[in-house]
């Protein structure tokens, strides 16, 4: 019984860090830009697709995770640059639009290049699993969990204890009176654009030694990583956190006790909950119109 | 017969008091200016009155009925009409389908007549069409008839929205700053449009800048200060009450 | 209705007309009753896209329910196929009600969100109930059958569409030009310019988007009936921003942008059938460029560019 429960709730965990991850990288472009980027998860699918295929390529894995996590971030400005900038004060309906399209481009390309198949990568330290009261950790588990704490802390000190990270955070308060200062608030755009999309592609790379990588993965992990950052109230980075963990953890113990079958549902059932009757999500902030 | 009664209205944001305790009554058929330094709370004052935000205490009573806490769509049907400081115009429409929207509520709204082409729905909704274009002649816009709303100039656009309200054929309308961002000729051609509303029977509720078009128009006037009243009267009690000059007229009266 | 919107539905309705005797090839004509298909459902979601200016992530959601009431009720349960397609829209419009009501308070974004998860759902239900819908694999579809009549041969379907299509075109631009209509397009222009000239700004959604969705079931249930067997991918993600595409692409908020956006777009799929991923990315980059470089779509530009030289 206890076995059982721990292993739900520490697969939970798991994939929950993966969406808390990907969470933030939506938090990070909503408070630069006020844009929902959907193609958020196709940068999850990178970092795994590319860290797979550099791995094939003969690259050592350090060299190879680390392009894996650099090549997306470059993904992520070039985005920006081509497709964001150009459009910058265009209504909510476009840029959805346009980030659904952009998610569109990614996935077919890389289906064109490294076609339909299933890769995996190595976990970092082998496939060994330590038992702990009758529930079986896989050490890749402690990895995810473990490096994604170590992102989670990153961001936090780059914001509150850094200058640029201030200048981002200030960006997001106020646009304009940032620029009034000297802020450089299209650099700022961008960085949350390439911040976003590394914080992505990391969460790929951790994930795929357990669940394995494929072309369309992005698809449901980015929607599911959206649910989580609704869920935390958009635009609140602890929010981000604390929702991806938790819709890791619903789905795992759905999953368990109640229909594995409709494991998918369960985010999506939980943002049309979460808009019925919390539409500010956990700790998200109010927003009044001025006319 | 005292067309709209506010009694001690009230609404804070945050710490900040907007708009505190104000009591005020506008006789129907009547010009009602409400003045003050910028900050004082007169667009806010607006908003309470026409359902934009609800009111933390107070009353509002439009001919006696108390309409604190309805929507804006059941003020229109309530005959009340405003514009907007900021100009609230649809410009993916035509000019003169934005004043037709303002006929909404006396239309017949029905969407399967409406699909299928009743003879009746389009027979109003050419009528519809000509009331409009004599609205917009009235408001000074015979050049725009046939004008989309995205190609027309910010005076122009301020008229329509007047013509958009006066479409709802309303017992009150609220202009909120009508000649903000006009030069003087056409400061003085809303004056004579406002007086001209006047006239027709409807009764004008007005937030102004421009002095001379206030005192020139008004009936009685209102002046607030960080969001309180200051005082109200006639135009001439107003000009000459110390208070008021004390606190922003200086020599332009 | 004016001139210019007079003379285009007469081009469509004579088009339609001449192009039995144009048309030989039974795969043209399949790709045309597609088409027209695909036409009268791009218009429901444009009136909420483009018109009401709302967001449909999951339209394809609706498609799907249709689709499979066609299939499941007279196949498991012996109704007769009309029945079976007003119970779709009936239930389609019910669902979309729930949905819709405590959603299009918020902004934008929400609706956008909540459409979004809605599709997933029930493309997920209709890939699990297998008992009922055959699972991934998905299940037949009886002939459609009413008074009588049934509809088997691709000509009588295409005359029925013809016939939907052309009612379905004129419908709608006779609700543009109606109070109703008029107020639709407000509330787009101007949220609170509309409120405060009496519109009820959430019925109004509510209603469009009621509406909307029940389009779209009625055309899932002819698409299952036509094609006479059905899978869940008609209700899949991918399927619901195809139908985004053409609304963006024809035009938003442009009657004949609908059917111009629904005829390339469908067309479009065929010609890329045997590159897999070049569909996905070609899809993608039309939706990129044009709301970047076309943002009101293909029918309005181009009538826009014609305006200013005649």
């Amino acid at each position: 019984m206890l076995a059982q429960f721990l292993q739900f709730l520490l697969s939970g965990l798991t994939v929950g860090a993966i969406y808390a991850l990907v969470a933030l990288g939506f938090t990070l472009i909503f408070n630069a830009s006020n844009v929902i980027n959907f193609a958020q998860g196709e940068f999850v699918m990178l970092g795994g697709m590319l860290a797979a295929y550099f791995l094939r390529s003969g690259l050592p894995m350090p060299v190879a995770l680390a392009l894996a996590v650099l090549v997306p971030a470059a993904v992520g400005v070039l985005m920006e640059k081509l497709t964001i900038e150009p459009v910058k004060n265009a209504d909510v309906l476009t840029l959805i639009i346009i980030t659904l399209g952009v998610s569109m481009i990614i996935r077919g390309a890389i289906q064109i290049w490294l076609g339909k198949g299933t890769y995996s990568i190595p976990a970092f330290s082998g496939d060994t699993a330590i038992p702990v009261l009758g529930a079986m950790i896989a050490t890749q588990s402690l990895w995810v969990l473990g490096l994604t704490a170590v992102a989670v802390l990153a961001l936090w000190y780059f914001f509150n204890r850094t200058l640029t990270g201030k200048a981002m955070l200030a960006t997001s308060f106020n646009r304009v009176a940032s620029e009034l200062v000297g802020i450089n608030t299209n650099w700022v755009l961008c960085m949350s654009f390439a911040l976003s999309a590394a914080l992505g592609a990391l969460g790929g790379i951790l994930i795929t030694p357990i669940t394995l990588t494929t072309f369309d993965v992005g698809i449901m992990l980015g929607l599911k990583g959206f649910v989580a950052a609704v869920l935390g109230g958009m635009g609140n980075g602890l929010g981000a956190v604390i929702g991806g963990l938790l819709v890791g953890l619903i789905e795992a113990f759905t999953a368990g006790y109640i229909s594995s079958a409709y494991k998918d549902a369960v985010p999506f059932v939980l943002i049309l909950l979460i808009l019925f009757f919390m539409p500010r999500g956990l700790l998200g902030a109010k927003v009044t119109d001025r006319v | 017969m005292n067309l709209l009664e506010v009694s001690n209205l009230s609404i804070s944001f945050g710490g900040v008091k907007a708009v505190q305790d104000v009591s005020f009554s506008v006789p129907a058929g009547t010009i009602y200016s409400v003045i003050g330094p910028n900050g004082a709370g007169k667009t806010t004052l607006f908003n309470l009155i026409t359902g934009i935000y609800t009111p933390d205490h107070g009353a509002i009573r439009l001919q006696g009925e108390n309409i604190v806490g309805k929507a804006p769509n059941q003020l229109a049907a309530l005959g009340m009409a405003r514009t907007f400081q900021n100009l609230q115009i649809c410009s993916n429409m035509s000019a003169i389908e934005n004043v037709m929207v303002g006929a909404h509520l006396r239309l017949n709204r029905n969407l399967v007549k409406a699909a299928l082409r009743f003879p009746s729905i389009r027979r109003r909704d050419l009528e519809l069409r000509e009331e409009a274009a004599q609205l917009m002649r009235f408001v000074g816009l015979e050049r725009f008839l046939d004008s989309d709303a995205d190609s027309m100039p910010y005076g122009a656009l301020k008229r329509l929205e007047i013509a958009r309200a006066l479409a709802m054929q309303p017992r009150v309308v609220f202009l909120d700053e009508p000649a903000a961002g006009l030069n003087p000729r056409e400061t003085e051609e809303v004056a004579q449009l406002v007086r001209r509303v006047a006239e027709s029977g409807v009764t004008v509720v007005l937030v102004e800048h421009d002095m001379k078009m206030v005192m020139a128009l008004s009936d009685r006037i209102l002046v607030m200060e960080y969001g309180r009243k200051l005082t109200e009267g006639t135009a001439e009690e107003v000009r000459t009450n110390p208070d008021v000059i004390a606190a922003y007229l200086g020599g332009h009266a | 209705m004016n001139r210019s919107a007079r003379i285009g539905l007469s081009i469509v309705l004579a088009v339609l007309l001449v192009l039995p005797f144009v048309v030989t090839n039974s795969f043209y004509l399949d790709l045309i009753i597609r088409m027209q298909i695909n036409a009268i459902i791009v218009l429901g979601l444009n009136l909420l896209v483009g018109f009401a200016g709302q967001i449909s992530l999951g339209h394809a959601g609706f498609v799907g329910i249709g689709a499979f009431a066609s299939a499941i009720l007279p196949t498991h349960f012996g109704w007769s196929p009309l029945a079976a397609l007003v119970a779709g829209a009936v239930f389609t419009g019910i669902l979309a009600l729930i949905v819709a009501r405590p959603i299009l308070k918020l902004k934008g974004q929400y609706l956008a969100m909540a459409t979004l998860g809605l599709g997933i759902i029930i493309n997920i239900v209709l890939r699990n109930e297998s008992q009922y819908t055959g699972g991934p694999d998905g299940m037949p579809v009886p002939t459609l059958e009413a008074f009588g009549l049934s509809i088997t041969s691709d000509w009588q379907w295409y005359w029925l569409l013809t016939a939907m299509l052309v009612f379905s075109l004129w419908a709608s631009l006779n609700l543009i030009d109606s109070p109703f209509g008029r107020a639709l397009r407000a509330l787009h222009g101007s949220e609170i310019a509309a409120k405060v000239t009496g519109v009820d700004v959430v019925r109004y959604k509510v209603v469009i988007f009621v509406l909307s969705a029940a389009c779209a079931s009625i055309m899932g249930s002819i698409t299952a009936h036509y094609i006479g067997f059905i899978t869940p991918s008609v209700s899949d993600f991918p399927h619901s921003i195809e139908l985004l595409t053409m609304v963006v692409v024809g035009g938003m908020a442009s009657v004949f942008g609908s059917l111009v956006g629904a005829v390339l777009l469908t067309g479009l799929p065929q010609a890329l059938a045997s590159f897999d991923g070049w569909e996905t990315l070609v899809f993608g980059a039309i939706l990129v460029g044009c709301m970047i470089f076309m943002p009101k779509g293909l029918v309005p530009t181009l009538a826009a560019k014609f305006r200013k030289q005649g």
